[in-house]
């Protein structure tokens, strides 16, 4: 390994690191964010309180600060990965992985910067970790030229449009898990800790719902430019194959779930379930059918 | 909307969004079984020899599932049943969605309600202005922001975001196109496919596919004249270490000429299919037609040519049969195993370790037989029917042969097999798809309708101004957004209060629903 793909290897692995560093801040956050329960009290009291609140908030700042040099060197990595190939980097399943989280970090870091969505930094670094973590040691393959059936625009096109829409899917995934935590916790009528610093049910519900909204449309094209490839590559634009399908049915799901939101008695919990069910089959068409079910899609080299 | 009328219409809604739902979760487990993979349940357009298999293994439990449609998932009736279903449920739903909303489109906002205070939104108070310029100057305020105006004795009211239920009813119409382009390439279109060796030519006529099947509507006989010529076929594997024996290049240099045209040179690649005027031609599959010459045993060449073998596995190990009906005093087949790498290990049998001919040999065993009468009929060319025919044999064991490139073998009876060189072939496929255009054509209006429905913002807001004698003229401004999710409502009714002329020291705010526009 020489030259750019030895220096992506070093920085993917290295922001894996790195992410782990933001993944323990931002634990830490949750965790001390558990004791700090604003009671009225005594003077003393309080001004404890306000300390805690302002060491709570500087684990935050240090995971998010974590978070921005991890996500330099993902991106780095993955523009390097793309140098050394000498084509766009998503030619396999390592890539297509790395190159997804990075859009995803990538959107976090722009709705951090753009409103107040720190509070996702626990979910965001944990699928960070794990995410990168399985492509570095799993997934790695080097470097390797296309198998013709991927010489296309189209490929390009469907990839990026896939890779943006399942960070989305997986934005608007972690928003219905939160949500479905604290609709419970505020059921128990016990607000505590670190989801008392989330936006209330309703705001979260409605953070879901945008990141499916902008996913769904983008999801439909990546289908669509899919079949369009199909057509080209192997002569026919839909071949059920279990890629195919199951695309097919994730996008299915998320219509069930824009239905659901619209539906008296499945709004909210039911449609957030949904919401999950949807990441869910994003992720097994992606991990799962690649790496247990063969079809003509899984020619791509894991 | 009486309350009456209201109810029912919520009602329809409630129940047709239910179906809906009901529907989609069905199709969602419908679509699973097909979806698999071949090694738990393989279907019978994609694999069907994997499908005999699991029929031979499983006696009881695979006709069953044979006759429940199990290997043809997206073909079986219940399948069908429940997208036909959610279609009819779906026109049934959007077609009274599209009276209404062309009713809407052409009627004027409805009138302020009689409570503004009751609104998600609203604010109060006195303006400096008189009651008519205070309308006047909201009125401009309204339109400026593109919202549809109705202004009625001391009232406004606006309206905007129409393009979310249009885009929405575009969206669920374009599904219908989705499934009208389908019916048409099924009915009006045509696949075939065709395998060609290099240095061979294809014509479009029926009698040349090696599997044809067309919809009810098309005319097999109106196939349009075109040939293909397969010149040259450069095919390489990745050699280095990453990903060894992966395919790198298919590029078929070849010739077309529509009809009775001039033919034109061509290049045919996985990604880039040759379009003729009225069909595309992919190259989905290749493979090696070994050149075999039959001598028989009175010196006379009763075979030669190449021969078309089917790969096995992924370093191309191939099986194919070559029959000399024609020699005398006996036919002679032969049953071969191409292996384009022969592995040089050795007492190793026929593998190969590489897909590329590095080291092309040619296995096989023979047969021979009393010649038959022609009987016309066709045969097929990659099994051999061993009625009449005796294996030759070697003492005890049957005889086989091992040719590289330019060897022969000589039969006990003096009848020759000479494995003369190697070419490759191509699997063409001829299709026409009519209903294309329309299925993508729709997935864009599709795209598009989603993109107006999830981004626009249906919102109505209204003002009342109230002269009150003496006093200043008092204002009273609300709005509602109709769907939720949405933010800017606190802002739109703020700045139409302003608007009006609303004092803001007297505003009387009253921030009902405000609490929920933060974390946005
Ligand atoms: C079975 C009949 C169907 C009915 C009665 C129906 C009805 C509706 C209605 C009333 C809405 C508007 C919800 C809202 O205001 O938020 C809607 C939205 C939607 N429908 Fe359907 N629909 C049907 C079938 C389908 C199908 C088959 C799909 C695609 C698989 C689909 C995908 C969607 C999507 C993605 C939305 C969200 C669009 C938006 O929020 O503007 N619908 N549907």
């Amino acid at each position: 390994m020489t030259g750019f793909a030895y220096y992506s290897s070093v920085a993917m692995v290295t922001s894996v690191v790195v992410y782990l560093l933001a993944l323990t801040a931002h634990a830490a956050e949750w965790a001390s964010a558990r004791r700090v329960e604003p009671e009225p009290g005594s003077r003393a009291r309080q001004e404890r309180l306000e300390a805690d609140l302002i060491r709570v908030d500087r684990f935050g700042r240090v995971g998010l600060a974590m978070t921005v040099i991890g996500a330099a060197l993902h991106v780095g990595g993955v523009v390097l990965r793309g140098l050394a190939a000498g084509r766009p980097p998503w030619g396999n399943m390592y890539e297509f992985v790395t190159s997804t989280l990075a859009f995803l970090v990538v959107g976090y870091l722009v709705l951090v910067a753009r409103g107040r969505m720190r509070w996702l930094g626990l979910p965001v670094t944990l699928l960070l970790v794990l995410g990168q973590g399985l492509a570095v040691t799993v997934l790695y393959v080097a470097v390797a030229p296309l198998v013709p059936a991927l010489h296309s625009v189209w490929f390009v096109i469907h990839i990026v449009a896939a890779a943006v829409a399942g960070a989305m899917f997986n934005v608007g995934g972690m928003a219905s898990v939160l949500f479905l935590l604290r609709t419970r916790a505020e059921r128990r009528g016990r607000v505590a800790g670190y989801l008392r610093r989330l936006p209330d049910a309703e705001a979260l519900d409605r953070i879901a719902y945008r990141a499916a909204a902008f996913a769904f449309p983008l999801w439909t094209f990546t289908i669509a430019a899919g079949s369009i490839w199909a057509q080209f590559a192997w002569g026919r634009y839909w071949g059920w194959d279990p890629k195919e399908t199951w695309s097919l049915v994730t996008w299915v799901v998320y219509a069930a779930y824009l239905h659901a939101r619209a539906t008296a008695g499945w709004k909210g919990t039911r449609a957030a379930w949904l919401g999950l069910l949807g990441v869910a089959a994003f992720w097994w068409n992606f991990v799962g059918i690649n790496l247990l079910v063969s079809g003509l899609h899984s020619y791509a080299g894991i | 909307m009486t309350t009456r009328e209201f109810l029912r219409f919520a009602w329809t809604q409630l129940t047709a969004m239910r179906t809906a739902l009901v529907l989609l979760f069905a199709l969602i487990v419908a679509a699973i079984p097909g979806s698999l993979g071949p090694r738990v349940l393989p279907q019978r357009p994609n694999n069907p020899v994997l499908v005999r298999e699991f029929l031979d293994a499983h006696p009881t439990l695979g006709p069953l599932l044979d006759r429940l449609g199990f290997f043809d998932v997206y073909g079986a009736p219940w399948f069908a049943a429940i997208y036909l279903l959610l279609m009819v449920s779906m026109v049934g739903c959007i077609v009274p969605r599209i009276a209404v909303y062309a009713r809407n489109v052409r009627a004027m906002p409805s009138g302020a309600p009689r409570r503004l205070d009751r609104l998600p939104q609203h604010v109060a108070g006195e303006t400096g202005r008189t009651a008519s310029e205070a309308l006047d100057a909201g009125q401009a305020w309204l339109l400026a922001r593109r919202y549809r105006v109705r202004r009625q004795a001391g009232e406004l009211s606006g309206e905007r975001g129409y393009a979310r239920e249009f885009g929405n009813l575009l969206f669920h119409v374009s599904i219908l196109g989705v499934l009208a382009g389908v019916a048409v390439s099924a009915l009006a279109g045509f696949k075939g496919s065709v395998i060609v060796t290099e240095g061979a030519a294809f014509s479009n006529s029926l009698s040349q596919y090696d599997d044809f099947t067309s919809g009810g509507l098309f005319d097999r006989s109106s196939l349009a004249p075109f040939t293909v010529w397969v010149d040259r076929f450069d095919v390489e594997f990745e050699r280095g270490p990453v990903q060894r024996g992966a395919a790198r290049q298919f590029l078929v240099h070849a010739r077309v000429a529509e009809g009775l045209g001039e033919p034109v040179a061509a290049k045919l690649e996985v990604n880039t299919p040759l379009l003729t005027r009225s069909a595309m031609v992919n190259l989905i599959g290749h493979g090696y037609a070994p050149v075999v010459t039959i001598t028989d045993a009175r010196g006379a060449t009763a075979f030669s040519g190449p021969v078309v073998f089917l790969p096995q596995d992924g370093n191309f190990t191939s099986l194919g049969v070559v029959k000399a009906p024609d020699a005398r005093p006996q036919r002679i087949a032969v049953e071969g195993i191409f292996v384009p790498s022969q592995s040089r290990a050795g007492g190793t049998g026929p593998l190969s370790t590489f897909p590329a001919p590095d080291n092309p040999v040619l296995w096989g065993t023979l047969w021979q037989g009393e010649p038959r009468a022609e009987t016309g009929r066709p045969e097929n060319v990659y099994s051999l029917d061993t009625t009449g025919l005796t294996r030759v044999m070697d003492g005890a064991d049957p005889a086989s042969f091992r040719l590289a490139v330019g060897e022969t073998h000589t039969l006990p009876d003096g009848s020759r097999v000479t494995f003369d060189g190697l070419r490759r072939w191509a699997k063409l496929q001829v299709s026409d798809t009519p209903g294309l255009p329309i299925v993508w054509a729709s997935v864009a209006l599709g795209v598009l309708g989603l993109l107006l429905s999830m981004f626009s913002k249906p919102r109505r807001v209204f003002a009342r101004v109230t002269d009150a004698a003496g006093a200043a003229p008092r204002v009273e401004v609300g709005g509602l957004d109709r769907v939720d999710a949405r933010t800017g409502l606190a802002e739109d009714v703020a700045g139409l209060a302003s608007a009006l002329g609303l004092r803001a020291d007297a505003a009387e705010d009253d921030e009902a629903g405000t609490g929920r526009e933060e974390h946005t």
